[in-house]
């Protein structure tokens, strides 16, 4: 569906049903140069079994206007401004990587409006390398084949998609070949340039669950225990074998992992 | 880790197996697959989850041969088809019905102009044809409902070099997309995604099996083509009632189209590949790499050994290769086809239909059959076998003259093939 938040238009995929405000909400975030339909298997679970979705594309993402926007505290604005244009008063939010930062932010900032946490992926600090920084601002082609070949596992290099007949690399390619010019270098600058200190998130209240890839190379599993010990309600999962695109990777143990956790 | 095209072509798509171990791609030989439960089976019927239900849909068999060659082509995916045929249908009946319309280059493979020109003006789809280095004519044929431009990277059966940048833009410019038949080159020659082109098709029959033993095609998506801005796919981007209102862009957003493909294409019309003939496809896609490139330089020999027996005295009259410099496209050819163009091509014989014969009958090692692309070298004299009824002046506005060889250049020892070919000439002469 389309909405508009902030006098912008917004694209937001709802589980491939109708969004109805009075199930329990869950919104997704994607990462850095994606869309909302990195989320596409577990996003149309949620919304086949009794959630609210909203997987959304973040402004200059994908189908919504706009630009991007160049910080993660003003896209944990955004997400303030999207539950209510949609009039939530409250949601579970998963994010992944860039997502996974605005998701935190967001239980920072709105604390009342966020019941469940969810981030995949995640690091807090997460810093950019300079080269790649360099890469997404100045040749995003580069960039495109460096988070490629860093967000997947050496087996999903190879291939095994759980969805028979895609070739997972190409996909993200792809998808990542997508976003307008300028998205990239916004978009890593924003996750570089996000300076809250770790033991900000002592204030996290909400239920979190924090899953890992074992073999993610962006936010590498030590990352995500350090920030499993800052959150006192976090639980880490570590996932076997998986790389940082892990929704893409093992869709079913990432599904499995949410359900058991928002169904809670 | 960033794997190169020799290695994806041993091993793309094929993990070892989970289970024993196993490093060859085990066959699953199957029909269906059991549930784990209920609500797994309803999942993966409502496509919450992903996984194999029905062999008709996919088996994991297959679905490694579509994961290999949509990296060999640099796609987003692949679906296996039962042949070549089946392949361009389903690229047809999945981007347009009754009302469609197509501009397709008029140096067809035989079986797709047959669909394009007979078939499927039944079903209320029409085809343009034009000259496919008419560039202009590309442009020209165009109308509000066409939804599709299609050409052979490779013409039949002048070896036509598809201009794929300029026909590309072309199509993008109208937003419509250009499915291209890439079964002559293979990705080892050619990657027509690189060039511009949305779609392919292969005969995996060909060069991909290469062994001559399995039927099967192959349809690639390069996930670039936007179906929702073009404005001319509601297939793809509105609901669509026959699954449950499904937005197929919105489900994907670059592999809409082979969503639609499959679980419309391979479910209503059921032109599924055998587990069986998809196993053989893959033995012969290990060796890819190192069979095109011995196919090339065995063609590179034999062309340039009837190149030079062409002549006021000999039975060569002439030979039609993107490797010759006399040839319409061998400019474009070094430009897109750095690494050779193709294995499969024609000479002209002096001598009329009787000489042509006389060649075929006078080989020993080249064997007389319908196909191309086998490792083992094929012949066939078209005037006197698939063009048999055809009259001399209706040959030649095909483009094949009474004389016409089409040789397909395999493995074998290019002396043994110059020697069997020399023959052949020898007994020709004498027609």
């Amino acid at each position: 569906m389309q909405i508009t938040v902030k006098g912008q238009m917004v694209y937001v995929y709802t589980g491939g049903k109708p969004f109805d405000r009075q199930l329990p909400a869950v919104m997704f975030l994607h990462g850095a140069q994606l869309d909302h339909s990195c989320w596409n298997l577990q996003s149309r679970w949620f919304g086949h079994h009794g959630f609210g979705v909203l997987a959304v594309d973040l402004p200059g993402h994908g189908r919504s206007a706009g630009a991007p926007l160049g910080s993660i505290e003003e896209l944990a604005q955004w997400v303030d401004a999207l539950l209510s244009s949609v009039a939530l008063e409250q949601a579970a939010l998963v994010g992944h990587s860039m997502g996974s930062l605005i998701a935190m932010e967001a239980a920072l900032q709105f604390p009342s409006r966020i019941s469940r946490l969810a981030l995949l992926g995640s690091t807090l600090p997460m810093p950019v390398s300079a080269a790649l920084l360099d890469a997404a601002w100045h040749n995003e082609a580069k960039a495109v084949a460096m988070v490629n070949n860093f967000s997947h596992s050496s087996s999903a290099q190879i291939g095994g998609n759980t969805v028979p007949g895609l070739w997972m690399m190409g996909m993200n390619q792809r998808l990542m070949e997508r976003q307008k010019s300028g998205v990239f270098g916004c978009d890593m600058n924003a996750c570089n340039a996000y300076a809250r200190p770790l033991t900000d998130l002592s204030a996290i209240r909400q239920p979190t669950l924090i899953l890992a890839g074992a073999q993610d190379r962006m936010t590498p599993p030590k990352a995500s225990r350090a920030l499993a010990s800052a959150i006192a309600t976090a639980r880490l999962e570590v996932l076997a074998g998986a790389g940082h695109a892990l929704m893409a990777e093992q869709p079913d143990q990432v599904l499995n992992h949410l359900r058991d956790f928002l169904k809670q | 880790m960033s794997l190169q095209f020799d290695t994806l072509s041993l091993h793309a798509g094929q993990l070892p197996d989970a289970e024993f171990g196993a490093r060859a791609q085990p066959l699953y030989l199957t029909t269906s697959f059991v549930f784990q439960d209920t609500d797994q089976a309803a999942s993966l019927f409502n496509m919450e989850r992903a996984g194999h239900v029905y062999s008709r849909i996919s088996n994991p068999t297959n679905a490694v041969l579509e994961e290999r060659i949509a990296a060999l082509e640099g796609g987003v995916g692949a679906i296996a088809v039962a042949s070549g045929q089946a392949a361009l249908h389903l690229v047809i009946s999945t981007l347009m019905g009754a009302g469609g319309h197509i501009v397709a280059s008029r140096a067809l493979y035989g079986g797709s102009h047959n669909l394009l020109e007979y078939t499927l003006p039944r079903f209320g789809v029409q085809t343009s044809f034009i000259d496919p280095r008419d560039l202009n004519a590309w442009q020209a044929a165009i109308q509000p409902e066409t939804r599709l431009l299609f050409g052979e990277s490779l013409g039949n059966p002048g070896l036509d070099v598809l201009n794929i940048p300029a026909v590309s833009e072309i199509a993008h410019a109208a937003g419509i997309p250009l499915l291209v038949d890439a079964t002559f080159p293979t990705p080892y020659l050619q990657r027509p995604f690189d060039l511009g082109a949305d779609l392919i098709f292969h005969s995996a029959t060909k060069f991909l099996g290469g062994h001559g033993v399995a039927i099967g095609g192959l349809v690639v998506d390069s996930g670039k083509f936007d179906w929702v801005s073009s404005g001319k796919f509601p297939q793809l981007a509105e609901p669509y009632s026959g699954f449950h209102n499904m937005v197929f862009a919105e489900e994907s957003t670059v592999a809409a189209f082979l969503l639609r493909a499959r679980r419309e294409g391979l479910r209503d019309f059921g032109a599924c590949m055998s587990p069986f003939n998809a196993f053989q496809i893959l033995q012969g896609l290990e060796t890819l790499p190192l069979r095109m490139a011995r196919h090339v330089e065995n063609t590179r020999a034999i062309v340039a050994h009837l190149a030079g027996l062409r002549g006021a005295e000999g039975a060569v009259e002439s030979v039609i290769h993107p490797d010759l410099a006399e040839h319409p496209d061998h400019e474009l050819a070094k430009q897109l086809l750095p690494k050779g163009s193709s294995a499969v091509f024609s000479f002209h014989l002096r001598g009329g239909r009787p000489a042509g014969r006389r060649f075929i009958e006078a080989l020993r090692v080249f064997s007389h059959l319908a196909n191309v692309g086998d490792a083992k070298s094929l012949v066939i004299h078209p005037a006197s076998t698939t063009h048999f009824r055809m009259s001399d002046e209706a040959l030649k506005a095909a483009g094949i003259h009474p004389g016409t060889i089409r040789l397909s250049i395999g493995l074998e020892d290019p002396k043994d093939l110059i020697d069997d070919l020399n023959r052949g000439l020898a007994a020709a002469a004498k027609a």
